[in-house]
C-alpha cells in the first residue's frame, strides 16, 4: 500500500510543476520558428521596449504549425513569428490565425503587403530570402572542377554525385525548389530538369539547410539551400561560396501571424507592430541574418547576399503554397523523378 | 497472524484513502490552478470563488451540478469503517461507491469540456449546456485516486487476488495510470490513420494507405532502386538487436568470469554512449569516416582510392546505433549473467563436463531471459531511434524519420504517420511475442535462498579469445569516438578551425558575481537546471512504476495479465514524436489540460522509460525462486513486505539498471521532448538542436560533454546509493585473499 500512496504523493508534487502562463496581462506567448538567436534577440528587445513579459517557444516551421493544429480547440500560443510562409499561408487556410490589418504596413514592401493580401490578411510578410546554393571552394580546388554558376550547371555530368538537396516532401526549403523550377521552365521543363538533376544528387536530407552544412563540412560539393543559410556557413567560418543562379531564381517570405484565440490578444498585436518596426527588424544583422527585411527603412548587411543583380520570378505563393497544387506537384516528384536510378 | 489480521475493525489504509477522498472533493481546488504552489487562491476567495473553489464549494453554490452525484459515494464508505472484512457489506459498499465514483468522474471529466458537451449526442439527450469547465486539478486528482483505491480494497475483500490488498491496488494503480497516459494518447493519435482527406473515418482509405509501395515496396531485392522503409526498419532493427546482444554478453562476460583487471574502466566505457545526448555520436562518426573524415581520407589515401560517402545509410546507422545501444544490452545481461548460478556449474563440471560444455549447456541456456529482454530491447530502441537516421541515414529511409517528417514536414500529413505508426507498432509487437516464444515456459530460476554458494567458472578457452578481442577492439573504437567528442568541444571551429579554445564552455556556463549573490550568466544554464530537475523527479518514479509492474507480471496471477503486459511495453515500442504528438493532441484540452507544463515531460518520461524497468524487473525476478516468496508469506509477512524485504533488496542490479537509465533517458531523449518543451520548461536536447541547427556545433559538444560528466556523477552517486547486491557468494578475489 505504501508503494501506492509514495507514487501518489510523488506525483502530486510533480505537479508543483504545472504552473502554467499566469495571469493574462503583461504576459505574451510567443512561438518562434527562425534561429533560435534571432528569437532570443527579439523575445528579449519586445521585452525591455514594452515591459510585457515574454515567454518563448522556438521550434521550426512546420513543428510550430504542427502544434498550433493540435492545439486549436485550446490556443496556448498568441503570435507566431518567422519561418516559411507556406506554413503560415496554410494556417490562414484553415483558420487557425487572426486577421489584423497593422498600422505600420505603409511602411513595408510590397511583396510583405502582397503575402497579406493574398491571406485575407491573416499573416504578413517579415522577410524575404531568395534560392541558391553554394559549394564547398576547397574541394572544388582540390578536384580541379569548374565552379558553377547556373541551375543548369548542376546537372552536368562532372558534378555526379557530388550534388545534396533536401527531400520535397519532408523540407519546405525543396519543394521552394521544386515550385521554382516549375514556374520557371514550365511544368514540363521543370521536371525534365529535376530527373536531370536527380542523376547528381547524392542525398536528398530531410532538413532544408542540412546540405549547405554539409558542404561546410565536406561532405558534399554542392548544396541547394536559400542563400541566407549560404551566406551564414561562410561568416561561421566554413569555405563556402554562394552562388545567385544565372538563370533567375525563386524565393520565400517569411511570415508572422497572430494565432485565432490568443489568451493575450492585445499583446500579441502590440508585438506585431514592433516587429514590423526599422528597431526590430534591424536586429537581424546583430545575429547573422541575412534576409531581406521587409521593412523598406530596415539596414542592410555588407554581407548579405546582392539581390540587386538577381532575377527574382514573380512566384505565385497563393498557387504553389496551396495544399491541392502542392499535393499534385509531390505526387508527381514522387513517382517520376524518385524512383529513378541515379 | 493472517487469520488475527482480517478479523480486526479497524483499517488504516481504508481511512487513510476516505480522508483523502473528501480533502479531495471538500477542501482542495476542483480545478486546476495555475501556480497552486504559491498558495495564492488560499487568499484569492478561495473556497468561494468559483477557479479555485472545491467540488463541495461549488456544488453548494449551485455551479457545475454534475460535481454532486459524487457525493454520496463519498458518504457511503464511511458506513462500513467500523465493519469486519469478511462482512460481505464491507466489500459491496466499497466495490460500489469507488467503481460509481470513478466512473462518474471519469464520464464528466470527458462528457463537459470547453465548450459544454463534447459530444453531439450528450447536447442531443441533455439540451445544450451553458456551462463548461477546465482542466482537472489536485482536488479531482485525489478524489480520483480515493475512488479507485476503495475499489481495489473493496474487491480484495471480496477475494481477488487471494484478498491481498496491496497487490489489488498496485494492480488497479498500473493499469489507471498506463490507461491514461499510453492508450489513450495512441488510441487518439491513431484514430489519426483512420481520417480520410474529406475528413470522415475511412477503412479503404486506410488499407489503401497501409499498403502503400513506399512502406512495403520490394525494388532493392529486384534490381530497383530502394525498397520501402517498413524492411528498411526491419532489416536495421534485427542487425542491431543482434550485434548488441552479442556484444553486451561479451562485456558481462569478461566482467563476470574473467580475471581482468581494469573491471571499472570497462564497465565506464559501456555506460559512456548511453549518457550521450543525440547528434553528438552522428557528428564524431561523420568526422571519422565523412566524406571529408580523417579515416575515409586515410585509408583512401592508402589504397589509393576515391573517397566515397560511404559511410551514409545502412553502414552509419548501425555504427552509431550499435553505439549507443549496447550499454542497453550489457545493462540487462550483466544482472542475468551474475545471477546465473554459480552451484549448477560448479555441479557441471563435478560432473565431468568440459568448461566449453558447461558454458553451452548449462550457463548459456540459463541467460536466455537476458538474451531475449536484450535482443528485444536493442530491436525496438533501433525502430524508435530519431537522432542517428536523421544525421547518417543518407537516402535509406527509416520508419522513425518517416513519421517525423510526416508530421512536421512540408506535407503535415498526419495519416500517414499514423499508418506508419501502426507498422511499426505491428514489428515492435511481433518481436515481442516472439521472443515470448523463444523463452516458453521453461524455468530460469536459479536463486533460490537455498544454500548457493560457488564461484563462476571462467568462460573456456575457445570462447575467451574472440570474446577479448570484440571486446578490446569495440573499447578502443568506442575511446576513439569519445577522444572525438572532447577534442570537438575544445577546439574553435570543429573540423576547419582547430585552435583550442574554451569560450564555447564560457558561453554555455559563464557564472558572475552581481548584487545578489550568483548570477548564472551562461546561455545554456536554464535549459540544464530544468533538465537536471526534471530527469531528478522522473527517475525514481519511473523505476518504481517499472519494478512494482514487474512484480506484478512474474510474482501474480491475474485475469488479462497478458493485455496489462502488452500495455506496459507500447509506449516504449512507439517512437517518441509519435508520442509527443499524441501527448499534445491528448493533453492539451480537458479534462487532463497539462500541456506547456514541466508534469507532461515528466509523465512522458516515466511511460516512455517504464518498460526498461519491467524488462530488467522481469529478467531478475524470473530468477529468483517461488520459494523464498512463500517462506516469507509463511512466516506471516503480508505481500508488500515480501517485496519490500525480500524481492527488493535482491533487484539492485535491476533497481539500479531502472534508476540509471531512466535518469539519463531523461537527460538525452529528445523525439518525444521536442514535441513537449515550452519557453518556461526548454530542456537540454533542444537547447543543443537548436544549436546543431545553427551550425553552433562547439557550444553543442561542449554543452553535450559537461552533460556527460553530470550524467557520469549522477549514475556513480545512484551506484552507491543502491548499492550492490550480496548474493551471498564468494567472490573469485576475496576466496583467494581468505576474507
Amino acid at each position: 500500500m505504501n508503494g501506492t500512496r509514495l507514487t501518489a504523493s510523488a506525483l502530486a508534487l510533480a505537479t508543483g510543476l504545472t504552473a502554467t502562463a499566469a495571469a493574462a496581462d503583461g504576459r505574451l506567448s510567443f512561438y518562434c520558428s527562425a534561429q533560435e538567436e534571432w528569437c532570443q534577440i527579439m523575445a528579449r528587445s519586445f521585452e525591455e521596449a514594452t515591459g510585457i513579459n515574454v515567454d518563448m517557444t522556438r521550434k521550426s516551421s512546420g513543428e510550430t504549425f504542427a502544434q498550433i493544429q493540435a492545439e486549436a480547440s485550446n490556443p496556448k500560443g498568441d503570435i507566431w513569428w518567422g519561418g516559411t510562409g507556406d506554413p503560415h499561408l496554410q494556417a490562414a487556410e484553415e483558420d487557425l490565425t487572426e486577421p489584423y490589418v497593422s498600422p505600420m504596413r505603409d511602411q513595408l514592401h510590397d511583396w510583405a503587403i502582397k503575402q497579406a493580401e493574398s491571406a485575407g490578411d491573416k499573416t504578413i510578410g517579415i522577410y524575404s530570402g531568395a534560392l541558391g546554393f553554394g559549394y564547398n571552394s576547397d574541394m572544388l580546388a582540390k578536384a580541379g572542377l569548374p565552379a558553377p554558376a547556373c541551375w543548369e550547371d548542376l546537372a552536368k555530368p562532372e558534378y555526379k554525385g557530388m550534388v545534396q538537396m533536401a527531400n520535397p516532401n519532408s523540407s519546405g526549403t525543396a519543394y521552394t525548389t521544386l515550385a521554382t523550377m516549375v514556374q520557371m521552365m514550365g511544368e514540363d521543363g521543370g521536371f525534365d530538369f529535376m530527373k536531370r538533376l536527380h542523376g547528381n544528387i547524392n542525398q536528398y536530407t530531410k532538413s532544408g539547410s542540412a546540405p549547405i552544412k554539409a558542404a561546410g563540412q565536406g561532405e558534399t560539393l554542392i548544396g541547394i539551400v536559400f542563400m541566407h543559410d549560404s551566406v551564414a556557413q561562410t561568416v561561421a567560418g566554413f569555405p563556402v561560396v554562394t552562388v545567385a543562379p544565372c538563370e533567375g531564381t525563386g524565393y520565400e517570405i517569411g511570415s508572422m501571424s497572430i494565432i485565432k484565440g490568443a489568451r493575450n490578444m492585445d499583446n500579441a498585436k502590440k508585438f506585431y507592430d514592433w516587429a514590423l518596426s526599422v528597431e526590430a527588424q534591424n536586429l537581424a544583422l546583430q545575429v547573422n541574418a541575412f534576409q531581406v527585411m521587409s521593412n523598406k527603412g530596415a539596414e542592410v548587411s555588407d554581407k548579405a547576399p546582392d539581390l540587386s543583380g538577381l532575377k527574382l520570378i514573380d512566384y505565385d505563393f497563393k498557387k504553389y503554397g496551396s495544399s491541392d497544387e502542392r499535393k499534385r506537384l509531390l505526387a508527381k516528384w514522387d513517382t517520376d523523378v524518385s524512383t529513378l536510378p541515379q | 497472524m493472517r487469520i488475527a489480521s482480517t478479523e480486526k475493525t479497524t483499517h488504516p489504509v481504508l481511512i487513510f484513502w476516505i480522508i483523502a477522498g473528501w480533502v479531495g472533493y471538500a477542501l482542495l481546488p476542483w480545478y486546476g490552478v495555475e501556480e497552486f504552489w504559491t498558495f495564492d487562491w488560499l487568499s484569492d476567495g478561495w473556497p468561494s470563488e468559483a477557479d479555485y473553489a472545491p467540488a463541495l464549494g461549488l456544488v453548494l453554490q449551485g455551479l457545475k451540478p454534475w460535481l454532486l452525484p459524487m457525493l454520496p459515494a463519498l458518504a457511503a464508505p464511511l458506513l462500513v469503517v467500523t465493519r469486519r472484512k469478511t462482512d460481505p457489506l464491507y466489500a459491496r459498499v466499497l466495490i460500489a461507491s469507488g467503481a460509481f465514483g470513478f466512473a462518474w468522474l471519469v464520464a464528466q471529466g470527458l462528457g463537459i469540456g470547453l465548450r459544454g458537451f463534447t459530444a453531439d449526442w450528450l447536447a442531443a439527450i441533455f439540451g445544450q449546456l451553458d456551462d463548461r469547465q477546465f482542466g482537472m486539478g489536485y482536488g479531482a486528482m485525489i478524489t480520483a485516486s480515493a475512488f479507485l483505491f476503495l475499489l481495489t480494497q473493496g474487491l480484495a475483500a471480496r477475494g481477488l487476488v487471494k484478498g491481498d490488498v496491496f497487490v489489488a491496488s498496485a494492480i488497479g494503480g498500473v493499469i489507471a495510470v498506463v490507461t491514461i497516459f499510453v492508450f489513450f494518447p495512441i488510441a487518439k493519435m491513431l484514430m489519426a490513420g483512420f481520417v480520410s482527406d474529406e475528413g470522415g473515418l475511412s477503412v479503404g482509405h486506410f488499407l489503401n494507405r497501409f499498403f502503400d509501395a513506399r512502406i512495403w515496396g520490394l525494388g532493392c531485392l529486384t534490381g530497383g532502386t530502394r525498397c520501402g522503409v517498413a524492411w528498411n526498419s526491419l532489416f536495421l532493427a534485427v542487425l542491431v538487436g543482434i550485434i548488441t546482444t552479442a556484444l553486451g554478453l561479451a562485456f558481462a562476460l569478461v566482467l563476470t568470469r574473467s580475471g581482468f583487471r581494469y573491471k571499472r574502466v570497462l564497465r565506464a566505457m559501456t555506460v559512456l554512449p548511453i549518457i550521450t545526448p543525440p547528434f553528438v555520436i552522428g557528428l564524431a562518426i561523420i568526422l571519422l569516416f565523412g566524406l571529408s573524415g580523417t579515416v575515409t581520407t586515410t585509408v583512401a589515401g592508402v589504397l589509393g582510392i576515391e573517397a566515397t560517402r560511404w559511410v551514409y545509410g545502412l553502414p552509419g546507422i548501425l555504427i552509431a546505433q550499435v553505439l549507443a545501444f549496447t550499454p542497453i544490452a550489457f545493462l540487462v545481461l550483466i544482472g542475468v549473467v551474475e545471477g546465473v548460478s554459480p552451484s549448477m556449474e560448479e555441479a557441471a563440471q563435478t560432473l565431468r563436463a568440459s568448461r566449453w560444455q558447461t558454458f553451452r549447456t548449462v550457463s548459456l541456456p540459463l541467460m536466455r531471459p537476458g538474451l531475449a529482454n536484450a535482443f528485444l530491447l536493442g530491436f525496438i530502441e533501433s525502430m524508435a531511434d530519431f537522432g542517428n537516421p536523421l544525421v547518417l541515414g543518407g537516402n535509406y529511409d527509416v520508419l522513425s524519420t518517416e513519421i517525423f517528417f510526416a508530421i512536421v514536414g512540408a506535407q503535415y500529413d498526419q495519416s500517414r504517420a499514423a499508418i506508419l505508426a501502426i507498422v511499426l507498432l505491428f514489428f515492435t509487437l511481433a518481436a515481442f511475442y516472439l521472443q515470448r516464444f523463444w523463452l516458453g515456459r521453461k524455468s530460469y530460476t536459479t536463486v533460490t535462498g537455498k544454500g548457493d554458494a560457488g564461484v563462476h567458472p571462467p568462460m573456456p578457452r575457445g570462447l575467451a579469445i574472440p570474446v577479448y578481442l570484440i571486446v578490446g577492439g569495440w573499447t578502443a573504437f568506442t575511446a576513439v569516438v569519445y577522444g572525438m567528442i572532447l577534442y570537438g568541444s575544445v577546439v574553435e571551429l570543429w573540423g576547419v578551425r582547430n585552435n583550442l579554445t574554451f569560450k564555447h564552455y564560457i558561453t554555455a556556463f559563464r557564472v558572475s558575481w552581481g548584487e545578489n549573490g550568483i548570477r548564472w550568466t551562461g546561455s545554456a544554464w536554464d535549459s540544464f537546471w530544468t533538465t537536471i530537475m526534471i530527469s531528478t523527479i522522473a527517475a525514481p518514479l519511473t523505476a518504481a512504476v517499472g519494478l512494482i509492474t514487474a512484480y506484478l507480471l512474474t510474482r501474480q496471477d491475474f485475469a488479462g495479465k497478458r493485455s496489462f503486459e502488452f500495455g506496459t511495453m507500447l509506449s516504449f515500442a512507439i517512437p517518441g514524436t509519435v508520442i509527443g504528438v499524441a501527448y499534445i493532441l491528448a493533453f492539451n484540452v480537458p479534462p487532463i489540460e497539462i500541456t506547456g507544463t514541466g508534469l507532461i515531460l515528466v509523465i512522458s518520461f516515466i511511460f516512455r522509460n517504464m518498460p526498461v524497468g519491467v524488462r530488467a524487473g522481469i529478467a531478475s525476478m524470473s530468477q529468483l525462486d517461488k520459494s523464498l516468496d512463500e517462506s516469507s508469506l509463511t512466516l506471516g509477512a503480508n505481500s508488500w513486505q515480501t517485496f519490500r524485504r525480500v524481492i527488493l533488496p535482491l533487484l539492485r542490479p535491476a533497481i539500479l539498471a531502472a534508476l540509471v537509465y531512466s535518469f539519463v533517458r531523461a537527460m538525452t531523449a529528445i523525439s518525444a521532448v521536442i514535441f513537449l518543451v515550452s519557453a518556461r520548461y526548454d530542456m537540454a536536447t533542444s537547447y543543443i538542436i537548436g544549436r546543431v541547427e545553427n551550425n553552433d556545433y562547439g557550444l553543442a559538444i561542449a554543452y553535450s560533454t559537461a552533460l556527460i560528466f553530470v550524467m557520469l556523477a549522477a549514475v556513480g552517486l545512484l551506484q552507491l546509493l543502491v548499492g550492490r547486491t550480496r548474493i551471498g557468494r564468494r567472490t573469485a578475489h576475496s576466496t583467494t585473499t581468505g576474507h
